[in-house]
């Protein structure tokens, strides 16, 4: 399958536009478990308002938060697909820098030291474009995420040997989740990232942030070790907005990979509850857009 | 808990009457500020042309189009998406921001420290939470960019917004010693050890 370049521009500005309006119904699914259960009664107050939000952002075809994040595009490159790889990731930043400039949406992105805004999203490698291959036939799939920096701003690395064992990764969770407060502006999904090297493992963390609400880890250690933290951060009692309840946390979430005999690296990343994710999708019967 | 309706500016008795866990919602005028404005102000020696005393500011920076100036979009920018930043960036700049130019009132998610509690109750301010992420709804309460000053900072501008309706917002740090955040933080760090327990951690 031969990609045309001009269409991935196209979907490239189309997928930031559409994650930075339509909340992808997993999450909608988790705002309503979460309002379901919520027993504080700011909490509840505050659940209402978010879940307004997306009625208001749908109703007014608005974005659902000012903040249009550092934008990530995540190719999977499935068999028999022909593509040029550097145009592909020239595509995507033409992409993402014609949402900014023709929607308009604000620049969040500048650079580091001069703190320059070229008002594209775009700088020295931002996009972030993140390549990987599947053994799907005939597939090209992108999705766009708009990483907000309220949840960025708070990750953590922790390089705890292996006498510190599993404990070690559990209490630096709690510890991330109490550390953050309402700075992430939760409910969050918690990402965790164990094993690796140092970057692996901050790189796990935001895939494991970033994955939809109800997937698991594919590791059934993982799968265990994340259903076991889900079922007890909310007791934290941080809330919404960090204002009190139980809703802190839609879940927790974790990857891992294989790791050193002397390390027992751990990293968290946490995605805010406006959770924004779109993915398009490249076949031989033409594109479609999803979550 | 009461709820009032300020037209703003307010003077220093009306932010003193607030109470945490009190409401306000705010009309007329509100200024959007953040990170390089507070920078450039406080660090930088720019001065801006708008008075703020007794006025509110807001942590943010908006998504705007440039529309040309008109009796509709005086500033030349018509809001697109007007939400609000996490503002604990920000904590240095509560003080200068209140002795300097007569600010009564921050508006943020998540929280300030001690530093801005302190200036707070010294000076006669209060900490207003916004629901972070609810951009869309926001934006419904702004009428008008009605001005621009620092705009070479943009989207980092000084923007004065011209709202209605703009709440109801949380109090959630008065000018009392009151603050939310320390009180659900101080709970949540004493649930700390239970949650440590049930997930089978040896201390």
């Amino acid at each position: 399958m031969k990609i045309d370049l001009k269409e991935v521009e196209e979907a490239c500005k189309e997928l930031y536009i559409r994650a930075l309006k339509l909340l992808p119904p997993d999450i909608k699914e988790g705002f309503a478990r979460l309002d379901a259960a919520e027993t504080d009664a700011t909490g509840k107050s505050v659940l209402g308002t978010m879940i307004r939000n997306i009625k208001v952002a749908e109703d007014t075809n608005n974005l659902l938060c000012q903040d249009t994040g550092i934008p990530i595009y995540n190719v999977v490159i499935g068999r028999g697909v022909e593509v040029d790889g550097h145009a592909l990731k020239q595509a995507i930043a033409a992409g993402c820098a014609r949402a900014t400039k023709e929607h308009p949406l604000r620049s969040s992105v500048v650079h580091p030291v001069t703190r320059k805004n070229e008002h594209t999203s775009c700088g020295r490698l931002v996009p972030v474009i993140n390549v990987d291959f599947s053994a799907a036939p005939d597939t090209l799939s992108i999705e766009m995420i708009p990483k907000g920096s309220g949840s960025e701003n708070n990750s953590w690395l922790k390089m705890a040997v292996p006498a510190d064992g599993i404990d070690a990764v559990k209490t630096f969770v709690v510890d991330c989740v109490l550390d953050a407060g309402g700075k992430t502006c939760p409910p969050t999904i918690v990402g965790v990232g164990v094993g690796g090297t140092a970057d692996l493992c901050v790189h796990l963390s935001k895939v494991a942030a970033t994955r939809p609400l109800g997937s698991q880890c594919s590791d059934p250690e993982g799968a265990q070790l994340e259903a076991e933290l889900s079922a007890v951060v909310n007791q934290l009692g941080v809330g919404p907005q960090g204002l009190g309840g139980d809703s802190t946390s839609f879940a927790v979430h974790v990857e891992t990979a294989a790791t050193h005999i002397t390390m027992n690296p751990v990293a968290v990343n946490m995605q805010c509850h406006s959770a924004r994710r779109a993915r398009a999708t490249f076949t031989p019967a033409g594109l479609s857009y999803g979550y | 808990m009461a709820h009032y309706d300020f037209n703003m500016p307010v003077s220093e008795a009306d932010v003193r009457k607030l109470k945490v866990n009190d409401t306000v919602t705010l009309n007329r005028t509100l200024y959007g500020i953040r990170d390089a404005t507070l920078i450039h102000m406080f660090d930088r020696g720019r001065k801006t042309r708008f008075d703020l005393h007794g006025h509110a500011v807001i942590h943010t920076a908006p998504n705007v189009k440039w529309v040309g100036e008109t009796q509709a979009h005086p500033s030349g920018y018509a809001p697109i998406c007007i939400g609000t930043t996490t503002s604990a960036r920000m904590e240095r700049f509560t003080r200068p921001l209140m002795e300097q130019n007569g600010v009564r009132i921050v508006i943020g998610k998540g929280g300030l420290f001690a530093a801005s509690q302190a200036a707070f109750s010294d000076l006669g301010g209060v900490y207003l939470a916004i629901i972070g992420g609810a951009a869309a709804l926001e934006t419904t309460w702004v009428e008008q960019i009605e001005e621009v000053d620092l705009d070479d900072l943009n989207p980092e501008s000084l923007w004065k917004f011209r709202v209605r309706g703009f709440g109801p917002l949380l109090v959630a740090m008065d000018s009392h010693g009151g603050n939310l955040y320390t009180k659900v933080n101080e709970s949540a760090r004493d649930k700390r050890a239970g949650v440590l327990a049930a997930l089978g951690v040896k201390s």
